[in-house]
């Protein structure tokens, strides 16, 4: 147990960031940039989170998620490792009886960005990219800003500071005080379970495999999600005939692709992902993820405030968790910016509500979304595949109803904050 | 807000330790966003940053503390929803309230939050005698003009204490039948925002006569502003409706 008199005070500031992930840093430098003092603080060096064996997932980032990665000055260090993804086909996997390989099956749902955004070169639904790309950026951004990083440095927790001020213990005796602690410190947040701060939702006794392919032949910028009896299967493209694999099936299932040997594992890939880019092979190591939804009863705490996965984890059926941690940074930022400009305790409950009534609302219809999603994509009931059959060819033949899918997959619905509208915030 | 009746001279009151709990407890109250104060935490942030957007317009300054150094008064401060920010913005602030209650309340919320705000048991007019005049760079007068016995000769003494080249704002309800519907039997009878009889139509100040005292005080009064309410969004935003709740600064000439 520290004390505070005993703590080495090595930040005294407006916000201290606990957990350098994709959300955590997105947020701190968006904070850092508008004026306000801010640190960021992770249990391992930053780099070391960037090599390829840490995390071996793509991300789908909405194109207002790539906006507010322009506004803090990630974007510029992502040349040649995003891929624009210019359309979504969104395939029943059992339109008939039995797996068809070689490619969309007849009920399908086609998302071209061209109705959106009708130029050549015009924003496309999305882009891919490597996690660690993504990280390797706003590192890089970080480090331009002269943003202040800890780490590595483990906290041990949270009890009062000076007057007005939280304090963050480390485990090495350090200490920082600032009015709010944010804890982006992932799904098993240990500020949140600190706190006293409930979490509800369910697994789905579902895993994902998740791996990067190459192939022989260009995907042109298509991403398509199978809907098959076990769970969704995604074909995300990336830079190159490359493509990222989100291949769902009951954990048990999922296990025994982890742990296969090369060669079996070679012909379970090629039986599910077809032919239809030509041959494929793996490109990476195999993970597995957990397929859950877990949702925080509450996204704020006395001086604290929950983001991203510490806030709700949702499985990767829609690709929108990354999304959705950016969603949460941009409307924190702007909820933090607000206050400091009116002069208010930025870790009053009073300042913090509206992030909380900003966020709940589009989680609980994100969260809802896919959960029903993935309860009708799983399922391999006749009526149901029936069903959901003629509603992809229904929602494909309304262009009305297309585009508000496209716009909610791109995070353009609802009250958009700034930096989600590419636009700057500052003091 | 406060209506108590003054006390006969100006003070800062000590409070006893016994004191300091219900104090405390009182501040926390005050604080709370999901308290009977919770109206004006929603009206708050609305009004914070418009007293900042336009006193650091005015004095041409920007960055986290664009008040820094200014001398600033508040009156009718309450517990210091807006004495805090003001000090948070870099400001000198000197707050009065005719309630000793809300002073004591005060004075504990500004330790706990680590603030040196000078809070005063008193009026404005104690202040003026007590201090002399064009003591303040920036003299705020928000949600006071309304409880006053005589409007007129309280913000002519208000604006006594401005510092040429500072500025006044007033904060109030226009007297219209709109700002009747609204925030008497709105907030107070329909909404229950407010405790009944917070409000008196026939007590409400029409812009022009605020313009009219301060004028004869030398200030250059600004077109109002209105302080407007969403419900979808459930928040308040500074809008060109002047004909509820209004906010309007006056500067005096240098």
């Amino acid at each position: 147990m520290l004390w505070s008199m005993d703590s080495d005070l090595i930040f005294d500031g407006d916000v201290v960031i606990a957990g350098g992930g994709l959300a955590g840093l997105t947020l701190s430098l968006a904070l850092h940039k508008a004026g306000l003092s801010v640190c960021l603080v992770d249990a391992l060096p930053l780099e070391s989170r960037t090599a390829p064996e840490f995390d071996g997932r793509a991300s789908a980032l909405a194109y207002t998620s790539w906006r507010m990665l322009e506004t803090v000055g990630a974007a510029q260090h992502m040349d040649g490792k995003v891929q624009r993804i210019e359309d979504i086909l969104i395939v029943d996997g059992r339109p008939y009886d039995g797996v068809k390989p070689g490619g969309p099956g007849r009920d399908q749902l086609h998302f071209d960005r061209r109705e959106i955004s009708p130029d050549d070169d015009g924003e496309p639904l999305g882009w891919m990219a490597e996690n660690r790309w993504t990280r390797i950026a706003l590192a890089k951004a970080a480090e331009e800003a002269d943003m202040p990083v800890f780490a590595p440095e483990r906290i041990s927790h949270m009890g009062e500071g000076k007057a007005g001020r939280a304090r963050l213990h480390l485990e090495s005796g350090k200490a920082i005080d600032a009015q709010l602690v944010v804890a982006c410190d992932g799904k098993f947040s240990r500020l949140r379970e600190q706190a006293g701060i409930r979490t509800m939702g369910r697994e789905y006794g579902q895993k994902g495999v998740v791996l990067n392919v190459a192939h022989e032949l260009p995907h042109e910028g298509v991403a398509y999600e199978y809907f098959m009896p076990a769970g969704p299967f995604a074909i995300l493209p990336l830079p190159g005939n490359r493509s990222s694999l989100v291949w769902t099936e009951k954990s048990a299932a999922a296990d025994a692709l982890k742990e296969m040997d090369d060669a079996h594992f070679q012909e379970a890939l090629e039986a599910r992902f077809g032919d239809f880019l030509g041959w494929v092979k793996p490109d990476s190591p195999r993970w597995t993820y957990p397929l859950g939804l877990q949702v925080s009863e509450t996204f704020i705490g006395e001086r604290l405030a929950l983001v991203g996965d510490a806030a709700r984890a949702i499985h990767p059926i829609a690709g929108q968790g990354f999304n959705l941690g950016v969603r949460d940074a941009a409307a924190l930022a702007e909820t933090i910016v607000e206050a400091k400009r009116a002069g208010l305790d930025l870790g009053a409950q009073a300042s913090l509500q509206p992030y909380e009534r900003w966020r709940k609302t589009d989680t609980a219809a994100l969260s809802l979304g896919t959960d029903f999603f993935n309860t009708l994509f799983s399922n391999d009931h006749s009526s149901i595949r029936l069903a959901r059959g003629v509603g992809l060819s229904v929602v494909d033949k309304i262009p009305f109803a297309r585009e508000f899918f496209m716009r909610t997959a791109g995070g353009a619905t609802g009250d958009l904050p700034a930096l989600l509208r590419g636009e700057r915030l500052s003091l | 807000m406060a209506s108590a009746a003054a006390p006969e001279a100006l003070s800062t009151p000590s409070i006893d330790p016994e004191e300091v709990a219900k104090f405390s407890a009182m501040a926390a109250d005050w604080w709370d966003p999901d308290s009977k104060f919770a109206p004006l935490h929603k009206f708050n942030p609305a009004r914070l940053t418009y007293i900042r957007d336009t006193l650091a317009a005015h004095l041409g300054r920007s960055g986290a503390e664009p008040l820094k150094g200014l001398k600033l008064l508040d009156i009718g401060c309450g517990g210091g929803l807006v004495s805090e920010p003001m000090a948070r913005l870099g400001a000198e602030v000197t707050a009065v309230d005719a309630a000793e209650a809300n002073i004591k309340t005060a004075l504990v919320h500004a330790e706990e939050c680590g603030l040196d705000i000078d809070y005063r048991h008193g009026t404005a007019e104690q202040l003026l005698d007590a201090d002399g005049p064009e003591q303040f760079d920036v003299v705020l007068n928000l949600e006071v003009v309304e409880h006053v016995a005589d409007p007129e000769s309280f913000l002519r003494n208000c604006a006594r204490m401005v510092k040429p080249g500072g500025m006044m704002i007033v904060g109030t309800i226009n007297r219209t039948p709109r700002a009747f519907v609204t925030a008497i039997f709105g907030a107070e009878y329909v909404m229950g925002w407010l405790p009944r009889g917070t409000h008196q139509f026939d007590k409400l100040v029409k812009p022009g006569e605020v313009i009219a005292a301060l004028e004869a005080e030398g200030l250059t009064p600004r077109s109002p502003v209105g302080v407007s309410y969403n419900p979808l969004k459930d928040r308040f935003f500074i809008s060109g409706d002047a004909g509820v709740n209004y906010l309007m600064a006056s500067a005096k000439a240098a």
